[in-house]
């Protein structure tokens, strides 16, 4: 972005929840079965159909709240937000308009959200971005266009979902992508949805604008559609912007209107110009009754979890681990869990999390495995970190046992007994091996008592080699000073 | 007698009803007239009543999030003027 010209975003977020259930009818939530198998009177608008609050949505709702710092409304409604289209048989979608369930609230965007290459140059660290509200709705039917007609299927006609709209504080492209991927994590650490941008799980819709540095007034807003994941929606604002500057650079307006991203074009293309404002004549449903969250908010203060960012700092005080191993770890609450597992009662916990985020993540790359296929009970993980700590195998030792464990799940001691890989760290018999390559090594012996330190390295391999790789080498090298002193 | 307070041709596409210019006539004027009788609940003194969030005292009206069961598909298609591909088939609409 020209560093003369400020961009401003905003997002608003879809996010499907995890109930078993739709939001107003008793219908199966299922996603990419056969069509229209979780249908009924109330999801497909037949006449006389009462809709009836799912409490669960509510409470996962309000407990999104809760994790990021809304305030939850005493009393919430729901409305009728009315408009044709077919992918909505009521013609009207219930949803929340002057009473949400959750006000304001903030974003923390945590360094390790940023995209990797950004995350050295981080303009706004430690910055929060303030949500406007949260509020509960019902999803609309799935659409597929035909070459003459559209063939419409309402199994996720009337699932819950929760829209989360952000203050319009956003700066850069980069900024976005770590709202994103902050927020993700908050939901998925709350269990209330899987929050995955391709399978559709999490939508995202942007708000851009830009104005020059010099200018109070915010410039003309374009929305944004069809962003698949959280890259895109970094791609897609980050050529906005530009577009945008470049119009603006060349002597031209903008107007409102709606783009679409082509990921694949690597562009926005113009989808339709915002004539006028939607009006769509909200009204409170009154075949819905309002809710007192008051009733159900004791047991939704019950659920709020360690989240992401408290794990990140718990993590970093009671396993010393450093800030990044940290973050990736709490990344992802099945490897955090595994880690911690292993970790419980082990002699040095940062040995264990080197080997989760060296050796077991890129085993399960390899086989395109997830953590919870691994073979490996954390008890194991945790004695051959303490073999390695106790120096009864060396770290390279230890590298070869872990890919025999990761292959058969047995337990290290005896996969060092078949592979002999005991490591030597018997003080009298390292001493041995020392005095044999001194005195095989007269020139070395040399070199380094004429100040060659260096020359104590080649000493070491000798003694390496002599054992077979199964001398211990953090004990060689004290022994080597010893005996040349 | 007209209000200045609506627009019957604004309402009417918002609705998607096609109206003839005759009818925005009457129904201004009918349209007026209920929206005068509704006026008079702006006589009612109102300051000692709280606001409610619906006309009924009534609050909470919840379900478990339970399965309870949906309409088997072919009778639930058997209602739509066209179907296809076990989809109902509508009119060509593209945004």
């Amino acid at each position: 972005m020209k560093s003369d010209y400020i961009g401003t975003i905003g997002l608003e977020v879809h996010v499907q929840l995890r109930t078993r259930t739709k939001m107003f009818c008793g219908c199966a939530v299922e996603f990419g079965g056969e069509p229209n198998i979780h249908i009924c009177p109330v999801c497909l608008g037949l006449p006389g159909a009462l809709p009836v609050m799912n409490l669960e949505a509510l409470k996962m709702t309000a407990l999104t709240g809760l994790i990021l710092n809304c305030q939850i409304a005493p009393i919430c409604n729901f409305d009728r937000k009315n408009y044709f289209y077919p992918d909505m048989p009521k013609n009207y979608q219930i949803s929340q308009y002057d009473l949400p369930l959750c006000l304001a609230g903030e974003v923390p965007l945590h360094n390790l959200a940023y995209p990797k290459d950004a995350q050295r140059n981080i303009r706004n660290p430690g910055k929060r971005v303030h949500l406007v509200r949260i509020h509960l709705e019902e999803d609309v039917a799935k659409s597929f266009h035909f070459e003459s007609s559209t063939g419409i299927d309402f199994n996720r006609a009337g699932t819950p979902l929760m829209e989360i709209v952000s203050e319009p504080e956003i700066e850069s492209p980069e900024e976005a992508f770590a709202y994103l991927t902050s927020l993700r994590q908050a939901l998925v650490y709350a269990g209330v949805s899987d929050a995955d941008m391709e399978k559709g799980q999490l939508r995202c819709d942007c708000n851009v604008s830009v104005r020059r540095s010099s200018e109070k007034k915010f410039g003309t807003k374009i929305e944004l559609k069809n962003l698949n994941s959280i890259s895109g929606v970094r791609r897609a604002l980050a050529f906005e912007i530009d577009r945008q500057i470049e119009v603006i650079e060349q002597g031209g307006t903008l107007q409102q209107e709606t783009r679409r991203w082509d990921d694949d074009l690597g562009q926005t293309v113009l989808m339709r110009i915002k004539e006028s404002a939607h009006d769509y004549r909200y009204f409170p449903d009154p075949d819905l009754l309002p809710v007192q969250t008051e009733i159900f908010m004791d047991e939704v203060r019950g659920r709020v979890p360690e989240l992401p960012w408290e794990k990140r700092e718990r993590f970093m005080k009671q396993y010393g681990i450093s800030e990044y191993d940290a973050g990736v770890l709490a990344d992802d609450t099945a490897l955090a869990a595994y880690f911690e597992s292993a970790a419980a009662g082990a002699r040095r916990p940062k040995t264990i999390a080197n080997y989760v985020l060296n050796d077991l993540l890129s085993a399960l790359g390899t086989t395109g495995e997830s953590i919870a296929d691994c073979k490996i009970p954390t008890k194991y993980f945790r004695q051959l970190a303490d073999f390695v700590e106790e120096g009864k195998i060396s770290g390279k030792q230890a590298k070869e046992v872990f890919s025999a464990m990761f292959l058969s799940g047995k337990d290290p001691a005896s996969i060092i007994e078949e592979k002999g890989l005991r490591q030597e760290s018997d003080l009298d018999a390292l001493e041995q091996l020392c005095r044999q390559v001194i005195e095989a090594n007269a020139k070395s012996v040399e070199d380094f008592k004429a100040g060659k330190g260096a020359a104590i390295n080649f000493l070491k391999g000798q003694v390496m080699k002599l054992s077979k790789g199964k001398a211990n080498p953090n004990l060689i090298n004290g022994i080597l000073t010893k005996l040349l002193g | 007698m007209g209000s200045p307070n609506f627009d019957v041709q604004y309402l009417a596409e918002l609705a998607r009803i096609g109206i003839t210019p005759e009818e925005i006539q009457t129904f201004q004027v009918q349209l007026a007239n209920v929206l005068e009788h509704v006026g008079k609940l702006k006589e009612v003194e109102l300051a000692e009543v709280e606001p409610t969030a619906h006309s009924i005292p009534i609050y909470n009206v919840f379900r478990e999030d339970v399965p309870t069961g949906s309409l088997e598909r072919g009778l639930a298609l058997s209602n739509a003027p066209r179907q296809g591909q076990n989809l109902f088939l509508v009119t060509k609409v593209v945004e």
